[in-house]
């Protein structure tokens, strides 16, 4: 084999090894210390010293093990500068052969879950529990995460650093939690994951191949949860409604990169896979008889799909989903989506009723979906002027510049 | 670790109490902290005078200056401590929300350096 080649097998090895077991590595060597930013360091040394290695010596039988090997000794190192007691002396030792045993065995045991657990503890900052969980569970970095949560890089680094130094200061465990608390504390780690793969959904043309990764990566998040925890029916709620809006991700443009809402979706175009696999979770999830606020929006979108695909009209159905999730979360952005709802069934006065109710809540004179929902209501209704106006603000809201268009062609049909 | 737990609360609040409701919280706090003691969790605690009992004292300019008072007026003052020994975070909280303190006002959780 010549040199190239083999810094290219060697290369692809890594970057293999980087994705299905980054995370699995900084939770094993941190699980012990809790020293986050110093696992990852050590690991991006073992991955560096493995790219020079490997194109020369060629690519160990257990790659996984190579990295943990290099990267515990600069680990220990490490811990042995910061503790100088005798209580310390003995947690090395027991930690230098924990390492050990796990280097020369062929699994690394998996404490990706706990690592997320303390990521999303209750003492994190709660805006800063999904950079966090994408940062220390997938290797991405502070940039890519910065620019998809719309913050500065410089200020998304700083506040990653203080979190993790929170995590070894504070002396989070990485651990699941016990029975009785596991409910309360999954919901935050499920959060979390959502709220990274709401921010790779943002980008609806995806064309942002880093913001469309995450959320690749908030769903592979989502399979490492149910993996471990397959018997948490909202965990398998939300890997369903993650898979559903991913499935149509495809469908929400058209071959001119314009935004094509769901009713104008085709339904070929969607991943029937996905589909199914998310229809088989949400049936799983509802024979643990534990409902939940992912679960039912889950099936939301499953009650969507459904009348796509046969054309049969199951909105009565679909209020009462929204009902339901209204009481569980009190969001107002499902109070809008359950006036469109209701709209449907009821007509538009009906639908701007319930609009009513939630006009109050001053987060929403900067939400684009509120002003979206109630041009479309308003235009139904025949109020042109009013219409015409929320179609403004919405427009001037809007990021996306396809959604923009969308929206602009709408507020222009007023006229005719 | 070690952990202090920093209990705040009006102290307004211990005055109003009747007699026997001051008599049923000095047990509470004693059955608190002899279950510290059992779980080898307990290195040390105090409960402090009111903060009208208080002097604060800096030196600048080699100058020192002293107040009348706490460092910080505020609703709920610092009314006692805890010093504890846990494993972890997760270890340190749910003691302090064992303690009587959590009920009737609010605790600080610090881990302390490890010297």
């Amino acid at each position: 084999m010549n040199p190239r080649e083999g810094d290219e097998r060697a290369r692809s090895t890594a970057e293999e090894v980087a994705r299905r077991s980054y995370g699995k590595l900084v939770a094993f060597l941190a699980a012990r210390t809790r020293d986050v930013a110093a696992a990852e360091d050590a690991l991006s040394e073992a991955f560096a010293k493995a790219l020079a290695d490997w194109p020369e010596k060629g690519c160990p039988a257990n790659p996984e093990g190579w990295l943990l090997t290099v990267a515990r000794r600069k680990v220990i190192d490490g811990f042995r500068g910061r503790q100088r007691d005798e209580v310390a002396a003995g947690e090395l030792r027991i930690m230098a052969e924990g390492l050990e045993a796990a280097a020369s065995s062929a699994e690394i045991p998996d404490q990706r879950l706990g690592l997320m657990f303390a990521c999303a503890h209750p003492a994190i900052d709660a805006g800063i529990r999904a950079p966090l969980i994408l940062q220390v569970v997938l290797g991405l970095n502070a940039e890519t995460i910065a620019s998809a949560f719309l913050i500065s890089p410089t200020s998304m680094g700083q506040r990653l650093v203080r979190a993790k130094a929170k995590i070894r200061n504070a002396g989070i465990p990485f651990r699941i939690p016990e029975r009785e608390e596991l409910a309360e504390r999954l919901d935050t780690v499920l959060d979390a994951i959502y709220a990274a793969f709401a921010e790779g959904w943002n980008d609806a043309a995806g064309t942002d191949a880093a913001q469309r990764d995450l959320a690749e990566e908030a769903i592979f998040l989502g399979r490492v949860v149910t993996e471990l925890l397959p018997e948490e029916a909202e965990a398998l709620g939300l890997l369903a409604l993650m898979l559903h809006a991913e499935a149509r991700r495809a469908a929400r443009r058209n071959g001119a990169g314009d935004y094509v809402p769901l009713a104008k979706q085709d339904p070929e175009q969607w991943d029937a896979a996905m589909i199914e696999e998310a229809e088989a979770l949400l049936l799983r999830a509802s024979g643990l008889g534990h409902m939940g606020r992912y679960q039912l929006e889950g099936a939301l979108q499953s009650a969507h799909v459904y009348r796509r695909r046969t054309g049969r009209d199951n909105w009565e159905a679909v209020v009462e989903l929204y009902d339901a999730l209204l009481e569980m979360s009190g969001s107002p952005v499902v109070a809008i989506n359950r006036a469109l709802a209701i709209a449907e069934v009821r007509g538009a006065p009906a639908g701007l009723e319930a609009l009513e109710q939630v006009a109050g809540d001053a987060r929403l004179a900067e939400y684009q979906p509120y002003w979206a929902a109630r041009a479309e209501l308003m235009s139904r209704d025949g109020a042109r002027e009013e219409a015409r106006e929320a179609y403004e603000i919405a427009i001037g809201l809007e990021r996306d510049a396809s959604v923009r268009r969308f929206l602009q062609e709408r507020q222009a049909a007023l006229a005719e | 670790m070690q952990y202090l737990l920093m209990l705040y609360a009006e102290e307004a609040g211990w005055t109003k109490m009747s007699e026997a409701q001051q008599k049923e919280g000095v047990a509470a706090y004693a059955a608190y902290t002899e279950a510290l003691k059992k779980a080898g969790a307990h290195k040390g605690s105090n409960r402090l005078q009111p903060v009208a009992n208080a002097t604060t004292v800096r030196v600048q300019n080699g100058k020192s200056q002293v107040l009348n008072g706490p460092y910080a007026e505020s609703k709920e003052q610092l009314a006692g401590y805890y010093l504890i020994e846990a494993p972890d975070l997760d270890a340190a909280l749910s003691w302090a929300a064992r303690c009587p303190g959590a009920s009737h006002g609010t605790i600080e959780v610090r881990p302390v350096w490890a010297m």
